[in-house]
């Protein structure tokens, strides 16, 4: 399918990838976005690669519309399929405490939110994707690295799509109507996406558990934030890794001292052999955290 | 140097500017005056550049103790300034002394006024903007809306008490407005009805009408049924996660639009069906709850033509405080 492209207002373009989400359809977004970013025409003003989409703001005062039009619908051609694309990522370990008590508490608050207010958002998800517990499903959600393929919505925020075929992937709908409280550091799930909510507010996605790492410092005093307050970035491939009470308040604390860093590995990613064998080529990418 | 001591906060008084510029993709929105125009204009009166960083009114205003002498402007909602107790104008530039308390009326036209003083709100830049981004404890004073004694920092400056914007150059912050957008996003996903029942609708604004966004109430969007595409979610107006433009006009569930501002959350889930032209964003900003608003569809030509218009417009306004 070939892109479909849209004015967003006098200073927005629009440009939809693929209507469905799929790993091929971020790479585009993303080749696309790299592209227009090493090669930037005066009066760019924003480049925002998304989930299969992205968008570009641009002062139109500097730069014409349909020159800048004409140069994105260039780029798409020259990535084509996207399947040859490799990129600079990062394996990043996130450790969390699913089924915490802080999630706990607030999912019971908005209970009459939710599609199943018998069970808590993790029992429903387990069930509705058939898995025999929640055991099996935190096995599962932990078990496969997770591509970041869009930060956003809030400031750091991590939208995280599964790396495994599309029958084994876990979908679950959001609350029916948004919660207006999210602990902060929140693992959480919509439609296909496993997120971590950077900060506390709003929200709609289904809460699992909560990590003890820090993923975004507007005051950059913590060790991992030296460089940018924002700590996820497109492409980070994270392997959730569940962890007991004990360590999590240890991990907690260490975090609250500023001494915590978050496991972080650079390898480059291909996709076409990992769509061959995603499994095997999974196995390969975490041993770098061992 | 003259700072401002803070004795009433009002409602959600924030430091705001021009805007940042570079971090939406990071989730990092724009933020700055929801106002522009307004903003320019306070800060053109007391002689600062056009995005100096200004005081952002939200419908109550706060009471202000200056520790030295400044220049001072009000521009935007009508909410009438008092010094000692004695009211001076707004769209007007006037002076203060130290100790002069700054107080304010209440509303009576508009919603959002900026308070601009000469030299600037002088609290450190953050991304390169000093504007308040409250959700990401960003920007402005320690990332929040202001709160009683905070003592805000003030930029050196000279300006000149008396000068006016006449009155043909002042936003009218009516009661019905007109709001010109491009219609496009995922409007595809609208029937013909859906999208004639958005553009025949006059919408009236909720109470839910903040930095992020704008909500409105009054139709009802039939939107095209369909198989949803993997990732999107089952509600007929679910899409797979995309960015959202600033001024974008999303639609949960058909009903009640949402008009993003400028710290709008940089995506999600719900279709967009037309985008705001960027300087009618100040035509919204200045939308208290109840505004009747109508949404016109223009083409991109005639947007860029309105955009020529506003920037000639500033450039009036410009040379009149000149004269």
């Amino acid at each position: 399918m070939s892109a479909r492209y849209s004015w967003g207002g006098d200073e927005f373009v629009f440009v939809e990838l693929a209507e469905d989400m799929s790993l091929q359809a971020n790479f585009k977004a993303v080749a696309i976005t790299n592209l227009l970013r090493s090669e930037r025409p005066d009066g760019i003003l924003e480049i925002c690669p998304a989930n299969a989409s992205y968008q570009v703001r641009y002062d139109p005062d500097v730069l014409d519309p349909h020159a800048l039009m004409a140069q994105l619908t260039e780029l798409e051609t020259r990535v084509g399929d996207a399947l040859g694309v490799t990129l600079d990522c990062r394996v990043v370990e996130i450790p969390v405490l699913y089924q915490d008590p802080w999630t706990t508490e607030t999912l019971m608050r908005f209970r009459d939110r939710h599609q199943d207010p018998e069970a808590t958002d993790i029992e429903y998800a387990a069930r509705i994707n058939g898995y025999a517990g929640v055991d099996e499903f935190i096995a599962a959600h932990s078990g496969s690295p997770w591509f970041t393929s869009m930060v956003g919505f809030v400031a750091g925020l991590p939208f995280k799509y599964q790396m495994v075929p599309r029958d084994r992937q876990i979908v679950v709908p959001k609350y029916l109507r948004p919660r207006t409280d999210t602990p902060k550091q929140t693992v959480g799930y919509g439609g296909c996406f496993s997120c971590i909510y950077s900060v506390r507010g709003a929200g709609g996605y289904q809460m699992f558990g909560i990590t003890p790492a820090p993923i975004y410092d507007p005051t950059q005093s913590k060790p991992d934030f030296t460089e940018h307050m924002v700590f996820m970035r497109p492409g980070d491939m994270v392997k959730f890794r569940g962890i007991d009470r004990d360590e999590y308040d240890q991990l907690h604390a260490a975090a609250e001292a500023g001494e915590y860093r978050i496991t972080a590995r650079p390898v480059a990613f291909d996709l076409q052999p990992f769509l061959d064998d995603p499994d095997g080529y999974n196995k390969r990418l975490l041993e770098v955290l061992a | 140097m003259t700072r401002i001591e803070v004795r009433k906060p009002g409602l959600s008084t924030t430091v705001q500017d021009g805007g940042r510029s570079g971090y939406y993709h990071l989730g990092i929105p724009p933020s700055g005056a929801l106002d522009q125009y307004s903003l320019t204009c306070a800060n053109a009166l007391v002689g600062n550049p056009d995005g100096a960083a200004a005081l952002e009114i939200v419908y109550m205003g706060p009471e202000l103790v200056f520790t030295g002498p400044a220049t001072l402007a009000v521009a935007g909602a009508t909410i009438a300034p008092k010094v000692n107790g004695s009211a001076v104008p707004v769209w007007e530039s006037f002076d203060v002394a130290e100790g002069d308390v700054l107080a304010f009326d209440y509303l009576k036209a508009g919603a959002r006024a900026y308070l601009a003083v000469s030299g600037g709100i002088d609290v450190p830049e953050k991304l390169g903007s000093r504007a308040t981004y409250a959700l990401g404890a960003l920007g402005g004073l320690d990332g929040r809306p202001l709160a009683e004694g905070d003592v805000l920092p003030v930029g050196s400056g000279t300006g000149r008490a008396g000068l006016v914007v006449p009155e043909d150059l002042r936003p009218s912050l009516a009661k019905d407005v007109e709001v010109r957008v491009v219609m496009g996003l995922y409007d595809h996903r609208l029937t013909d009805r859906g999208r004639a029942t958005f553009l025949d609708t006059t919408w009236t604004l909720t109470p839910v009408a903040d930095r992020i966004g704008f909500r409105y109430t009054g139709g009802e969007l039939e939107t095209v049924d369909r198989e949803p595409p993997f990732g999107a979610g089952q509600d007929p107006s679910n899409i797979v996660d995309s960015p959202y433009p600033i001024g974008s006009i999303q639609v949960p569930g058909g009903v009640e639009p949402i008009v993003l501002h400028r710290d709008a959350v940089s995506g999600g889930g719900y279709m967009m069906v037309a985008t705001v032209i960027s300087g009618d964003l100040d035509v919204v900003a200045q939308s208290a709850p109840r505004t009747r608003t109508r949404f016109v569809a223009v083409d991109l030509e005639t947007a860029l033509s309105l955009r020529a218009e506003r920037k000639d417009r500033l450039a009036r306004m410009h040379s009149a405080l000149e004269r």
